[in-house]
């Protein structure tokens, strides 16, 4: 066993691989807070369809396996708008974002939604008893308490995008398990090389573990310190 | 004088269960009424049809001339001038008192963040609570909580105030300087409707006490009427409960 001399010939692949990662997982779960919160309003819609489009997204994401998601993006989805477009494809970025995005936005949907329900309805009658409208009410009064429950989920959410992120390596994507497996076929060191890809992962869910609660403890009102 | 709340015939069900059986009700512009009766009477419910917190199943309920019960009136804009304290507090727990207070203002007057600020500190003066002005709710105690949100809904410069049970979730030792918070309201001439069970306060600072049952008005009149001489069965016998 050699992890030292792995370590140091597999570095700029890990290093790539790292980055690439953290790219794809980052974007995702940005665009997966939007999507999320867009969904959770839709789903809380007195509009009966918009709900029903929110309810059904969340239905279709929660019930299908993230590779299945992955693939129909990746290559049944251009199929069909090629037929339209003929020339048109995502590039394996762009693919592993969306999916990525699609699929923590509909956890995080859900999320959002028993944040906002484990609000007292007392702070929604004092907004409203002051002659706010609904709307203002949510934003100035329910959300940011809703927003501030979720962090723990979402940061939860997030380390499991993180990781699933690796799945994207079946379409291409060069993240850090890809590089590993490159590397692997490459030097036959499968038992070092796995075990520092694990590792790696391993330290920045730790570093990012540690950031967020940070974060979480600064947002806490008035606890009694 | 002026008629500020007029209710007719109001009536609300939960479901098959019918909460108010048709109340009828003025309030006179400076009156002072504190709602008594039993648990479970409907005096809250009352109370939070008053604006629209629950909305009835029927009748009528004007407010400083608007019809409220009308599907077209703007009733944000008529919440603005009734202001409701909860036995609760409800005050918003992400912000300091100060921050509680200045919300509505700056959101629906439109006041400047230095104005509400200015109109905030004057509030938490009045209330007694200036040195707790950056203090966040959980960091008071119930009854200095309730003293910021009685400042919090005069804010918005209501002319009724509603009161919906306000020391009924107090420690003993807390319920004293909040009513005496509305002793001074209601001497300063503030509209206000009580529901309590501080029978006390509903002797001294009333201008008239409705005893309600069941969902009904039972007996209404003037507070040494009704606490020395009821005259309905049913007010004797809960007055014997609670005196």
């Amino acid at each position: 066993m050699d992890f030292y001399g792995v370590l140091t010939n597999m570095y700029p692949m890990l290093l790539d691989g790292l980055v690439m990662t953290l790219e794809t997982s980052l974007l995702a779960i940005l665009i997966a807070f939007f999507l999320g919160l867009l969904s959770c309003v839709m789903g809380m819609s007195r509009i009966v369809p918009l709900a029903l489009i929110s309810k059904f997204y969340v239905w279709v994401i929660r019930g299908t396996p993230f590779i299945v998601q992955l693939f129909i993006i990746k290559y049944g989805i251009p199929q069909v708008v090629q037929l339209w477009a003929p020339g048109f494809n995502f590039t394996i970025f762009q693919a592993a974002v969306a999916t990525l995005a699609l699929n923590a936005g509909a956890y995080m949907s859900e999320i959002f939604r028993g944040s906002i329900q484990a609000i007292d309805p007392g702070q929604m009658e004092a907004a409203r008893s002051l002659g706010l409208p609904k709307t203002r009410a949510m934003i100035k009064v329910i959300l940011p308490q809703a927003l501030k429950i979720s962090i723990p989920m979402l940061c939860n959410q997030f380390i499991i995008s993180l990781k699933d992120s690796s799945l994207a390596q079946v379409i291409g994507l060069p993240e850090l398990f890809y590089q590993g497996k490159i590397y692997v076929g490459r030097t036959f060191r499968s038992f070092e090389t796995y075990i520092i890809v694990g590792c790696v992962y391993l330290i920045i869910i730790t570093i990012l573990s540690y950031i967020i609660k940070r974060i979480e403890r600064n947002l806490d009102y008035g606890k009694k310190s | 004088m002026a008629k500020k709340v007029r209710v007719k015939n109001l009536c609300k069900s939960f479901g098959s269960t019918e909460v108010l059986k048709g109340m009828d009700l003025e309030v006179s512009e400076g009156e002072v009424v504190c709602l008594i009766g039993p648990s479970g009477s409907g005096k809250s419910t009352f109370l939070r049809c008053l604006n629209q917190l629950e909305t009835p199943t029927s009748g009528e309920i004007e407010i400083d001339g608007y019809l409220i019960t009308d599907k077209n009136t703007n009733i944000n804009k008529v919440r603005e001038n009734i202001g409701m304290v909860f036995q609760q507090f409800n005050l918003f727990h992400h912000l300091t008192a100060k921050k509680n207070i200045m919300m509505a203002p700056i959101d629906r007057k439109k006041l400047s963040k230095k104005e509400a600020e200015q109109r905030a500190m004057e509030l938490l003066t009045r209330v007694g609570m200036s040195d707790k002005a950056d203090s966040y709710p959980r960091q008071l105690s119930g009854g200095q909580q309730q003293r910021v949100a009685i400042a919090r809904a005069l804010a918005m410069n209501p002319d009724i105030m509603l009161f919906d049970e306000p020391t009924s979730a107090l420690d003993p030792e807390m319920v004293g300087g909040v009513l005496q918070v509305m002793k001074e309201l209601a001497a300063a001439g503030m509209t206000m409707i009580v529901v309590t069970h501080e029978m006390g306060f509903a002797r001294d600072v009333a201008d008239r006490i409705v005893f309600m049952s069941d969902g009904y008005i039972v007996e209404e009149g003037p507070p040494s009427e009704i606490f020395t001489n009821p005259k309905e069965p049913r007010t004797k016998d809960f007055l014997n409960h609670v005196l």
